[in-house]
């Protein structure tokens, strides 16, 4: 008698257990059918944007300042770079060289404005390095400039702090962190391929930082500040990880 | 006769297969795998690695709706994939990480997966292809051993080569490892390619003998599986 009743027990179980299976299986083929995607539900967003933070501390981490991109040959340099902006290269921003003024604000000491002509004083070093798009493409190029942590130190900003932001002619704005404004390898190109730098590629001068995705590599930068509070970005707001560090 | 007698009985005819432990790992893997594929599929399409000009279908894709994610983000789908491929990423590795060292030091690679011989794999595989090898739960034959070294050794290369794009400067040694930052793309493309073969197989064989999937959920199968001998005909 008790063995028939655990019998029956273990049928009912059983069949709970593949009805279990069944629903959850049906399940499965009922939200791929519909192509159900919950990327866009608040929750997940936010459960993703929590995992992006902690991206950023990992890969602050990771990072070390002697680590140095790999650099090539001149043979290795595209000559036919490939523009890239989010409109069209007729439409990037023309800077000339008598009104542009590059404005310095937050924490640094010394926020006189700078001139193309001022600028083109500070010693420049060359680097051929790979630049490599958040999509995936990647190009090597030549860039030549002074190294953005000399120019931090000339003008006293305040190298304890978080972050390094730019703002740029065409709108464009975003940040780094201070160690990666520091890398000897992070410059201010104002030069591409030995030709001074093109209006497509950020004349006067973009932020150059093979550390980081190219996304993070500012044109036609306008203003340098020196902030503890998170600046973010352009694309950082649109969903991308601010570190992004290569 | 006492109550507990058949339940010991019932459990002695129990095969028991997979430690609950083993069996979270293993879905959780599942799971990891699934995103880091569908995301991975819809961030391929922005630049495609390969030559040949193929994108996934996107609603295969793991990233949301292009209209929502416009309107939302105000940008074109890539975020939310990479996103959720580098949130899945923490799962899968130390998922990984945690099966690896689980399955050295329980002994599950020595007792489950070896030996196994070039010998072995090729009689196997010969019987297979005749339809003259059996089954026999909780114990793998040659062809499936090799076939889950196989998948490791795939997910191995897959986590190592996307640390190298991930980071071509940091991890530069690695990244040169695997031929340079644009070969890295390609070999963690065909890492992927070579999960998702072994997915297929093994979702195939999967359906042809439903009860490693009870046994994969539950950790036991309620009847022995087959007669002792392994080979059916």
């Amino acid at each position: 008698m008790t063995r028939l009743i655990l019998d029956r027990k273990a049928t009912v179980a059983g069949i709970e257990r593949r009805l279990f299976l069944r629903q959850s299986l049906s399940l499965g083929v009922l939200s791929m059918l519909t192509g159900c995607d919950i990327s866009d539900q608040d929750d997940v967003q936010s459960v993703l944007k929590l995992m992006s933070r902690w991206n950023d501390r990992a890969q602050a981490f990771l990072f070390r300042r002697e680590a140095l991109a790999p650099t090539y040959g001149e043979s290795d340099v595209v000559r036919d770079f490939r523009y890239n902006a989010f409109f069209p290269a007729a439409d990037a921003p023309k800077l000339s060289a008598a009104d542009y003024r590059l404005e310095l604000s937050g924490l640094i000491e010394d926020k006189r404005s700078w001139s193309v002509e001022r600028l083109y004083t500070l010693p420049q070093q060359g680097q051929i390095t790979r630049h490599v798009c958040v999509e995936g493409w990647s190009m090597i190029g030549k860039w030549s400039g002074p190294p953005l942590g000399d120019f931090l130190k000339r003008v006293g900003a305040d190298l304890s702090a978080k972050y390094v932001g730019y703002q740029c002619a065409d709108g464009y704005y975003g940040s780094i962190d201070m160690p990666t404004a520091l890398h000897p390898q992070t410059i201010m190109a104002f030069k591409f391929a030995d030709q001074i730098l093109p209006v497509k590629y950020g004349y006067p001068f973009k932020v150059r930082i093979p550390t980081k995705l190219g996304f993070k590599n500012p044109k036609w930068v306008t203003t340098i500040f020196v902030t503890n509070r998170m600046p973010g970005g352009f694309w950082e707001d649109r969903g991308y990880n601010w570190f992004s560090g290569s | 006769m006492t109550a507990s007698t058949p339940i010991e009985t019932t459990s002695a005819r129990d095969a028991q297969l997979h430690p609950v432990g083993r069996r979270i790992m293993h879905w959780v893997n599942a799971l990891a795998i699934l995103v880091m594929i569908g995301s991975g599929w819809r961030i391929y399409n922005y630049y495609p690695a390969l030559p040949w000009h193929f994108g996934f279908p996107y609603y295969l894709t793991l990233g949301g709706d292009f209209t929502v994610t416009e309107a939302i983000n105000n940008e074109d789908g890539l975020a939310n994939a990479l996103a959720w491929h580098f949130a899945a990423m923490w799962v899968l590795v130390l998922n990984f990480l945690a099966y690896l060292i689980v399955g050295v030091v329980s002994g599950h690679f020595r007792r489950d997966f070896l030996p196994v011989s070039p010998g072995a794999f090729a009689r196997d595989f010969f019987a297979a292809l005749r339809g003259r090898l059996g089954h026999q739960l909780g114990e793998y034959n040659a062809v499936q051993k090799v076939f889950y070294w196989g998948v490791l050794a795939a997910i191995l290369v897959t986590i190592l080569s996307g640390l190298s794009i991930w980071k071509p400067v940091q991890l530069k040694e690695l990244t040169w490892l695997f031929g340079g930052y644009e070969f890295a793309r390609v070999v963690h493309f065909f890492g992927m390619a070579a999960i998702v073969g072994f997915l297929v197989v093994h979702l195939a064989l999967t359906a042809l003998v439903p009860k490693t999937l009870v046994a994969m959920v539950f950790g036991r199968v309620s009847a022995p599986p087959h007669p002792k001998k392994g080979v059916l005909r």
